[in-house]
């Protein structure tokens, strides 16, 4: 009986521990034998995307928040980590090529920390961290939810990139940061660093994904499931579910940083293109299609939704939109457990389980006082009897 | 598995052991309100209610529909601004959050059973127990069953089913999961709403039973609207009309009062009636 | 004074053009709780009805009174087509729906840009409306001050609709009360269908009317979706009045803050304030008050 708790929340231990010791090997034995170096790059950029994923998969899957607007956290991520790698290559006091060419030639003050390595790492972290966690905190305790939490954090998306674009002396506007050498120390020019890049991607990701286990089987994992179907009832118990939605939106912050200031010396380029209103939903398909509620779903959705990008825009420039919107389309109105609930469906009907399936929580129903919300019942969760 | 609510036998022993003994408490909770006055805009659902309730006094409040009964326990809780007083022992509750004032030991259930339909019983009930814990525990899985969970689950004759989904509960299973999460809670001051609405014979005294073992240690307020249930195990009853109290006392006090008698038998309705509709919309 | 009586006038402008684009999902997302993504491709629509039609007619006067109640239709059908395939099967699930009607908007994009081309085009300004006019001191533009006219027409035939027609009767008693009204013998499947298809073909309208600004194209919608959703979660819902109230907010707040720094910076500063205003008041400014515990 225990070990059919533990398989309705996450994964049984064992099974867990098979498909991790799996991954790991493709990851660092098979993967890096298989692929040419730039398919191996490709893969490593991928992972920095699945890694926001795994994140938008607790707040978003678990904690029933819609963020649309991950993108300002990988791009925060990114950004600090960009500025340190121009700094790095202009070297000691030295200015960054171009802000020489658009700007006065000095470096502002906010660059400086990120001189800096070890600044720029716990920056990568602090800032993404502390923006989400006031933000958080400012709209959770205010009830701000659902489909308002959704718009705001688009909003915010929208602002961040303005904001970049604006502040072409020192943010690189619309063409952003690129052109970097090296990354601490090491030539990103030379095959083996690049590999070495993509080990460390395969290895972040993989403790994100034991994070988010961890974060999933733990009692905060079910408080948080309990805070998205009925964040109202938690609150009767004494419990104050902006403490649990501010953890659970910082976790995913840091997660997207994470991944951008990854993406950064994998890709060798971020700009506002990668952080804005379009790129930060387009985060959303492959937690979508892979499963929100589940563990692996947003990771390998994630990178097979990137995966698929890139060959279909190889051949066919349009068709990767078409394909793009379909999929918005097809899974999340006819699919909204993901291919994941597939295989849960099979696994559950040969076990006879009852299938808690993920459909969307209450607690994103209609914002707050919404008259439509009157014809539902006085219960705590306000669903209807 | 729905059909399993053969489980009315409750375990007095667990319900005692969940408890605690009265003696070893000392304690002598009481709620007392006093103007306690609720308005939606123009429309005034509570008015000037005084009301208090002891420890060992299990109160029933009845009344027609949109008498304000409700909308008290919505007051108390926070769910709904008050002006006026309402305190349990020496804490005063009205302006607090909600969920302190849940820590300070009120807790409630819901008209509709509200509990966390994709968790499973036991998940319900451990979470219920859990409003204190530190970060470092919430970050854990969860070891051994705490005590007081193992003890509700028997209390509450859930403990065949810990492992099912609480969605999947039977409607009366689901009423008796909120009481047991109001039990782990470890609330001093508990409000039911209708908690044998649609519950079998057997199960309204199982039910009951319960309620009265419950009612001698807590502070426990009942709002119910069958009368006979109510005959069975009210110590006292208050009835409330138009947002106020009409009458106070026991049972058969009550059944005697001429203003109760005329609120039931249909005197002719007073202006305003029907505004106050609102409440069970 | 010189310089406010510009700033001032930039922002109602703004704040016109905010409200064309936020009327619509006033309705569907205020009214009936669905978020449109869709809705600026809608806008989109509009656009380029404007431009398909002028070049039919040729003369810029009278294809823009020919697109105007043209652009309603189309996105109104647009809107109508959307809720009968996707959107009411998932009235449950808005969250849902959001990222539905973005995977709509990106198709509807990625047609236009097959259709028409990706490159923006010019759709010409009516004679009527060149030049400016001048008070104060300050020219006006005729074109912004048609926009501003439209904006409050709309605002009146909407508020008009709401409360005198008997189908604005019904749309208000669905959204008070779907179970009753449904009880009383209103269709709600009926109703929600008007409702959209006249949220939708105010976003139509929306569009025609940019092109009076400046050149379109198939991301025309993204660049107004956001602010048209801040502007109706910072009004209100429910009420038409808080969006009202919105859109010139935040038009004379862009317009004064960018004044004062840089249009990017003024955008951000417009998105701290709302987020500011919604601690003081989470539901909006208008706030429709019910006992409902949603």
């Amino acid at each position: 009986m225990t070990q059919r708790l533990t398989a309705l929340l996450a994964p049984g231990r064992t099974r867990a521990l098979a498909g991790f010791a799996l991954a790991a090997v493709v990851l660092f034995a098979v993967a890096p034998v298989l692929l040419s170096p730039f398919r191996l790059g490709l893969l490593a950029k991928f992972l920095c995307l699945a890694m926001v994923a795994v994140g938008i998969g607790l707040a978003w899957g678990r904690g029933g928040l819609l963020t649309l607007g991950q993108g300002v956290y990988f791009g925060l991520g990114a950004y600090v980590m960009a500025m340190h790698l121009k700094l790095a290559d202009a070297g000691p006091g030295g200015v960054p090529d171009f802000m020489s060419l658009y700007g006065t030639g000095e470096v502002p003050w906010w660059w400086e920390p990120m001189r800096s390595p070890v600044a720029t790492v716990a920056l990568v972290i602090l800032v993404p961290a502390l923006l989400a966690g006031v933000l958080g905190w400012a709209v959770f305790t205010r009830r701000v939810r659902g489909a308002y939490f959704a718009i705001l954090s688009q909003a915010l998306a929208a602002a961040f990139a303005i904001l970049l674009v604006g502040q072409q002396q020192t943010t690189g506007g619309t063409n952003g940061l690129n052109g970097f050498r090296s990354f601490f120390g090491y030539d990103l020019a030379d095959p083996v660093n690049q590999r070495m890049l993509y080990l460390v991607a395969a290895g972040v990701l993989l403790a994100m994904v034991l994070v988010a286990r961890q974060l999933m089987v733990s009692r905060f994992g079910e408080l948080l499931v309990a805070v998205r179907d009925a964040e109202d009832r938690v609150r009767f118990l004494g419990y104050d579910p902006a403490v649990a939605k501010t953890t659970v939106y910082v976790v995913a912050a840091v997660m997207a940083a994470v991944g951008g200031a990854l993406f950064v010396p994998v890709v060798g380029i971020v700009s506002p293109a990668d952080v804005g209103v379009v790129p930060s939903i387009g985060f959303l398909v492959g937690v979508a299609i892979g499963g929100r509620a589940t563990l692996l779903g947003p990771v390998l959705g994630a990178i097979a939704v990137s995966w698929a990008q890139t060959s279909i825009s190889e051949q066919f420039p349009s068709g990767w939109i078409y394909f793009q919107g379909a999929l918005f389309v097809g899974v999340v109105a006819f699919l909204p457990g993901g291919l994941a609930s597939l295989l849960g469906r099979r696994r559950r009907r040969g076990r006879g389980d009852a299938a808690p399936a993920p459909e969307e929580p209450e607690t994103t129903a209609p914002p707050s006082p919404v008259p439509a919300g009157a014809h539902t019942g006085r219960t705590a969760q306000g669903r209807q009897p | 598995m729905t059909d399993q609510t053969t489980a009315v036998e409750h375990d007095p022993g667990a319900t005692d052991a969940l408890l605690g003994p009265d003696s070893a408490r000392f304690r002598h909770d009481y709620l007392e309100a006093r103007g306690l006055r609720v308005a939606f805009g123009g429309f005034v659902a509570v008015r000037d209610v005084d009301l208090t309730v002891a420890q060992g006094d299990l109160r029933f409040l009845i009344g027609p529909n949109g008498a304000g009964k409700t909308t008290l326990i919505d007051a108390v809780t926070g769910l709904v601004p008050a002006t006026g007083s309402a305190r349990l022992g020496r804490t005063e509750l009205l302006g607090r959050g909600t969920h302190r004032i849940a820590r300070h030991g009120v807790g409630r259930t819901f008209q509709t059973a509200s509990v966390f339909e994709e968790l499973t019983v036991l998940q319900n009930l451990d979470i219920a127990a859990g409003a204190r814990r530190g970060p470092l525990t919430m970050l854990r899985r969860r070891g051994a069953v705490p005590e007081a969970v193992e003890q509700a689950l028997e209390v509450v004759g859930l403990a065949g089913l810990r492992d099912t989904p609480a969605g999947v509960l039977a409607h009366g299973q689901k009423q008796w999961l909120e009481i047991g999460m109001l039990l782990v809670q470890d609330a001093h001051l508990l409000f039911l709403d209708e908690p044998v609405a649609g519950m079998t014979q057997a199960e309204r005294e199982a039910t009951g039973d319960l309620l009265r073992r419950i009612g001698s240690q807590r502070v426990v307020v009942v709002v119910e609207h069958d009368m006979e249930f109510l005959r069975a195990f009210a110590d006292s009853v208050t009835v409330m009309h138009q947002g106020r109290v009409l009458a106070e006392g026991t049972v058969a006090e009550v059944q005697r009062d001429p203003a109760v008698v005329e609120v039931y038998l249909g005197a002719p309705a007073q202006p305003g009636t029907a505004a106050t509709t609102k409440e069970d919309a | 004074m010189d310089t406010l009586l510009p700033q001032l006038f930039a922002g109602l402008s703004l704040g016109s053009v905010l409200l064309l684009a936020a009327l619509g999902l006033a309705l569907t997302f205020g009214q009936m709780g669905v978020i449109n993504m869709a809705h600026g491709e809608f806008m989109m629509a509009g656009a380029y009805t404007a431009f398909v039609v002028q070049g039919l007619l040729g003369d810029p006067g009278a294809s823009l009174l020919v697109a105007l109640p043209l652009g309603f239709v189309v996105g109104g059908v647009l809107g109508l087509v959307l809720e009968a395939t996707l959107v009411h099967r998932m009235y449950h699930r808005p969250l849902d729906t959001l990222l539905v009607t973005w995977g709509v908007a990106l198709l509807l994009q990625q047609v236009a840009r097959d259709v028409f081309g990706a490159p923006n085009i010019d759709v010409a300004a009516p004679g009527w409306l060149s030049g400016a006019v001048t008070v104060a001191g300050v020219a006006l533009p005729k074109t912004r001050l048609f926009i501003l006219a439209l904006a409050v027409v709309c605002v009146a035939a909407l508020a008009f609709a709401l409360r005198a027609t008997p189908l604005g009767r019904r749309i208000r008693a669905v959204v008070q009360n779907r179970d009753l009204a449904e009880a009383s013998g209103i269709s709600s499947r009926g109703t929600d269908r008007m409702t959209f298809f006249i949220g939708s073909g105010l976003a139509g309208v929306a569009g025609v009317a940019l092109t009076l600004l400046g050149s379109i194209g198939p991301t025309l919608g993204t660049h107004y979706i956001v602010d048209a959703f801040l502007v109706v979660v910072a009004g209100g819902i429910g009420q038409i009045k808080g969006t009202v109230v919105a859109a010139t907010a935040l038009g004379l707040m862009q317009a004064f803050f960018e004044y004062s720094t840089t249009a990017s910076v003024a955008k951000v500063l417009v998105f701290v304030v709302v987020i500011a205003f919604l601690q003081v008041r989470p539901q909006g400014l208008v706030t429709v008050r019910t006992r409902s515990l949603a």
